[in-house]
């Protein structure tokens, strides 16, 4: 087959048959419609939409939290707080601990 | 009295956007057809030329007025169909195994009758196509620049933003890339 015969066919054929140049119905006014639709830097929206999530973020933490008090059993009878005393107060307990004992 | 393409666009950049609307109307079909040589499924094609418009709007205020805007948009326009290429290389993987039977008798004509063989116009041309489809992106661009549409090499380099050397080079290495691919479409066809 003489290949060049065969690419001169082929480009002969593409140049005397150029693609069509039909728009289809409306494209004018789908493009008009999509330059004037663009949304536009809304900083008040911005806030509230951020606020907002935050909020429910917070909120479905406090309910998370409120059930895991109310559904989980205590390890013993102490409550949270008295929990929390003694975390916060295990230091203090400790280093007076320690002073007692290099006292003697 | 219609506005010229100056006013229009004159007034689209003091905020009138609806100026915009003729001159989509007035040059969407050349765009279309220059589209349509690069991608072939007509909902690319609405996609590209999308975003040759949007791209225009957002770019006129660089439009200088020293040239017609339409030359202005076939630079924007030859640009995205050249991104499309680049950005759809992997899907030009297609066998010459998948000939349909239309384009395979065309190319049996053309070796037995050669001079019949350019009444199955619709044949050749999704051969032609098929062909385009199994080049790089730029010896497509170059191909379709140079040899089907006929454009001379300094015409290429202001379209597509090359330097002249350049189109030259890649034109060079565009036709052998066709010739590869001719070869290798004989090959699987009388083998």
């Amino acid at each position: 087959m003489n290949l060049l015969e065969l690419q001169r066919k082929l480009i002969a054929v593409a140049r005397a048959n150029p693609p069509a140049d039909t728009v289809p119905y409306a494209f004018e006014k789908r493009i008009l419609a999509r330059l004037t639709g663009r949304p536009t830097l809304d900083l008040r929206g911005f806030w509230e939409r951020g606020l907002a999530r935050a909020a429910m973020f917070s909120v479905a933490a406090m309910l998370l939290m409120s059930a895991w008090s109310v559904f989980v059993p205590a390890n013993n009878s102490e409550t949270l707080s008295q929990d929390v005393e003694k975390t916060l107060f295990a230091a203090v307990d400790n280093a007076g601990a320690d002073f007692a004992g290099d006292s003697r | 009295m219609e506005r010229t393409d100056a006013e229009l666009i004159a007034a689209v950049l003091q905020g009138d956007a609806a100026s915009f609307e003729p001159l989509v109307v007035k040059y969407s079909p050349r765009v279309f057809a220059t589209a349509r040589r690069y991608a072939r499924r007509e909902s690319e094609i609405e996609d590209i030329v999308q975003e040759i418009w949007l791209k225009s709007f957002n770019k006129l205020a660089s439009f200088r007025g020293d040239a017609p805007f339409e030359h202005w948009l076939m630079r924007l326009t030859v640009r995205t169909c050249y991104d499309f290429l680049r950005g759809h290389q992997r899907n030009r993987e297609t066998a010459f195994s998948q000939l349909t039977e239309p384009e395979a008798d065309w190319l049996d004509r053309c070796v037995t009758h050669p001079n019949e063989a350019g009444d199955h116009a619709s044949a050749a041309r999704q051969l032609v196509e098929r062909l385009l489809e199994h080049l790089s992106p730029p010896a497509r661009l170059v191909i379709t620049l140079l040899e089907i549409e006929e454009r001379s090499v300094k015409e290429i380099a202001e379209l597509t933003g090359w330097s002249v050397p350049l189109v030259k080079v890649r034109a060079f290495r565009a036709r052998a890339e066709m010739k590869k691919c001719l070869a290798k479409l004989a090959q699987h066809k009388y083998l």
